[in-house]
């Protein structure tokens, strides 16, 4: 599967990311699907209920989920995925990404330092409940 | 008998035929769910554990409500309700990284 991911939303993410730093930030991707690809059109910010490890930890507040969820469907989209970054990490997903993790959704990592951001990749769990990594393209 | 109206996460849509919202009659969460279950094969056990509660990784919504904080799965539901299953979204880094290597 292709993420198709703008280069407006993307520095948006990046953004988002920076100003986080060195916390977790967290949120969520809506969009449409389409042919073998997965077009984001909105990414939403979320409040990370994880405030007590907000440095390596996120948890999506479900009021802000439901909030995405609402506003993509009254748009004929639906939510196809989480961000969220990981402060000094690599952008790949931990073992506690991957326990936590729910099929058929893309889950965009932002690697990020002081220097700023580093990579992000989007990964999606195999059949195997093992993440693949997928192609971004803007 | 109520008509709400149940919606479905994209992760949970593979037990729906890709259906993102379903209609079905109850006067509580809990009959709501189990009528959805009816219909669906398998979506039940991905939201409720063995003993009926909802599951440690689900929330269930009815409007803007977490049921948690009400009657649980027994809180009433009224003609138009709308239910929301949503899918605890968490995670964060550790040392041990999944996924191929890469340059």
């Amino acid at each position: 599967m292709t993420l198709v991911l703008s280069a407006d939303l993307r520095a948006l993410l990046e953004r988002w990311v920076r100003a986080g730093y060195p916390h977790e930030t967290c949120g969520l991707l809506s969009g449409e699907r389409g042919s073998g690809c997965l077009v984001i059109e909105r990414v939403v910010q979320a409040k990370n209920l994880n405030r007590e490890r907000a440095h390596d930890r996120y948890e999506v507040d479900p009021l802000d989920f439901l909030a995405a969820d609402t506003e993509a469907r009254a748009l004929g989209q639906e939510v196809l995925g989480v961000w969220h970054s990981h402060p000094d990490h690599p952008a790949r997903p931990s073992e506690v990404d991957r326990a936590a993790a729910w099929p058929d959704w893309s889950y965009v990592i932002v690697s990020v330092t002081g220097a700023g951001v580093q990579d992000m990749r989007s990964w999606r769990l195999n059949g195997d409940n093992e993440f693949d990594e997928e192609v971004i393209q803007p | 008998m109520n008509t709400v109206v149940i919606r479905i996460p994209t992760p949970l849509r593979s037990y729906t035929q890709g259906i993102d919202e379903v209609r079905v009659r109850g006067n509580t969460v809990a009959e709501a769910l189990q009528a959805l279950g009816a219909a669906h094969d398998g979506v039940l056990a991905r939201v409720l554990s063995p003993d009926g509660e909802p599951r440690q990784f689900v929330n269930i919504y009815l409007g803007s409500q977490n049921v948690r904080a009400h009657k649980g799965l027994q809180t009433p539901v009224k003609d138009g309700d709308v239910i929301s299953i949503i899918p605890a979204v968490a995670g964060g880094d550790d040392d041990k990284s999944q996924g191929p290597q890469t340059g």
